[in-house]
Order: C-alpha cells, then sequence, then structure tokens
C-alpha cells in the first residue's frame, strides 16, 4: 500500500508485529547490510593479532578509538579522565561489543521480511531491532554531522544535496525506532 | 561471598578516610539518542523505575550529563560496557 508508513505494534497473540512495504523493506535491507560491512567482525585497527589465545579469548588489539568517527560512537573510551585505563577497557570490551552489535544487526535484516509481510518478533528480536536501529541511527548521524541545531543543517542542504536523501532515512529511522520503545515498554 | 572488614582511618572528629574511593558511572547527552530510549535502557539494565528513568533521561538531556550508578570499579565497569551495548555515551570515574 503507497503511502503507509510502518511502525512496530504489540501484536494480540504476543510479541511484537511491523508490516514493511516495499520501499521501507528495500531501504531497511541496504541499510542494515552497510552497517553489518561496517561493525562486522576485525580490529578496527586493521592488524591482524598475532597471538592466537588472545583471540580466542576475545581480547582486542585495539586500544584507541576507531580513526572513523562513526565507528567511534559505537565503541567510545570507557574512563572520563584515563587513558591508559580506557585503553585497557577497550581492549577487553570492543570485540565483545562489536560481536553484540554484528548479532543485533543480522537477526534485524534476517527478520525484515518480504514487502507487505507482517513480522511478529520475539522480545529477543525485538530487543535486537532496538539496538540495531539505534547504531544505526548513530552511525547515520554521525556521518551527516548531526548536533542539536539538525533543522539549521536541513535548511542548508541544496535541493540537489545528495545528504537529504540520507536526512530522510535518518528521519525515518527515528520514527521507527520511537514506535518500537513504546510497543516494548509497557510496564510500570 | 565474604565481606572483609573496611579499615575506616580517622584523621580527626570530622574525617573518615575510606581507602577504596567509590566510582561512579556517568551518561552523557547526545544528539542522537532518543529521549524514551534512554529512559528504556535505565530502566532495562538498573532496574529503576519509569519515574526515576525518566528523572535521570531528564537530568541527561537538561544538564548534559548525569550520574547513573556508583559503586566498585568492576561495577561500574561492567555498567559502562552495557551503556556502550544499547548505545548510550557512558564514561566511569572517581565519585566528586
Amino acid at each position: 500500500m503507497a503511502g503507509v508508513v510502518a511502525s512496530f505494534r504489540r501484536a494480540r497473540k504476543g510479541g511484537i508485529s511491523v508490516t514493511f512495504g516495499t520501499d521501507e523493506s528495500r531501504v531497511l535491507r541496504h541499510v542494515l547490510a552497510e552497517m553489518v560491512e561496517l561493525v562486522g567482525p576485525g580490529d578496527a585497527s586493521g592488524t591482524p593479532d598475532d597471538d592466537p589465545l588472545a583471540v580466542a579469548i576475545g581480547i582486542g588489539t585495539s586500544t584507541q578509538a576507531p580513526a572513523d568517527p562513526a565507528l567511534a560512537r559505537l565503541f567510545p573510551d570507557g574512563y572520563s579522565d584515563d587513558p591508559e585505563a580506557s585503553a585497557d577497557f577497550r581492549r577487553y570490551t570492543e570485540p565483545g561489543l562489536r560481536g553484540a552489535k554484528l548479532l543485533a544487526l543480522q537477526t534485524a535484516l534476517a527478520t525484515v521480511g518480504e514487502p507487505g509481510e507482517r513480522v511478529t518478533l520475539t522480545s529477543d528480536q525485538a530487543e535486537a531491532w532496538l539496538r540495531a536501529l539505534n547504531d544505526t541511527r548513530l552511525v547515520l548521524g554521525e556521518r551527516l554531522g548531526i548536533t542539536d541545531e539538525i533543522e539549521a543543517v536541513i535548511e542548508s542542504l541544496g535541493e540537489d544535496d545528495p545528504r537529504l536523501a540520507l536526512f530522510w532515512v535518518y528521519d525515518r529511522l527515528t520514527f521507527l525506532q520511537e514506535t518500537l520503545v513504546q510497543a516494548i515498554w509497557t510496564g510500570p | 561471598m565474604s565481606v572483609a572488614p573496611v579499615e575506616i582511618e580517622e584523621t580527626d572528629a570530622d574525617t573518615v578516610v575510606v581507602p577504596d574511593k567509590p566510582w561512579v558511572t556517568i551518561v552523557w547527552n547526545d544528539p542522537v539518542n532518543l529521549m524514551s530510549y534512554v529512559a528504556f535502557v535505565f530502566q532495562k539494565h538498573f532496574g529503576y523505575s519509569r519515574e526515576k528513568s525518566t528523572e535521570l533521561m531528564m537530568d541527561v538531556h537538561q544538564k548534559g550529563r548525569a550520574v547513573v550508578s556508583g559503586g566498585t570499579r568492576e561495577e561500574m565497569e561492567r555498567d559502562v560496557e552495557a551503556m556502550h551495548g544499547y548505545g548510550l555515551w557512558a564514561t566511569m570515574q572517581h565519585d566528586e
């Protein structure tokens, strides 16, 4: 149905349901696949880990925030004022965080459903979507330079600016995530 | 689980020196995270009531940052890691 915008809802029989149209389905698959590429396995520094034990345990070799600012936003420093402690914290937590974020993105990608198909998500899948949507918006936000003055940025864009489409996607994902939080969070 | 007695060194009647300085987790405001999502994360991870979660979220939103938990270094590292997992911007430091 043209013009109908998808939103997550609590399904009467339990779970959370959503139906994506053709365009939404296509854009979501594209954006989520891009995110999987970005977040995917591997050391942010790009150098292979020589220590197979470290690799097995999941200790990373990154001691600094990723050079890509969008990735850096997903893996910020852990300590306010201690770069050495932050480096240690990063080595021990970044691989696990990366894996968890990747899994959430892959879960979302696997449950987009066919255009027009009503998908019912378990609570685990719904939470995966929540994290996936949030991480995607964080990355898009970084790429678009979204600060609190987003309206000013949008106004400054010319009609032909390729970023306009990205802003539109960001906006849609914001709405979508909001409906998901509402659908999930019904407790006191 | 055993609890060792805490040694408290009293320097004078008004000062108590506690050897293990407490740590806190701070969540920082950012322009992307939804207010509803931030409050949801606080409720989900810390088990705070909806009211307290909303209050903390408003603190983050209006003041730019808020202390969301306090405890040992290990406990705060777990909280910060969880916050990063949810996409919130959090750091830990000694309690001021």
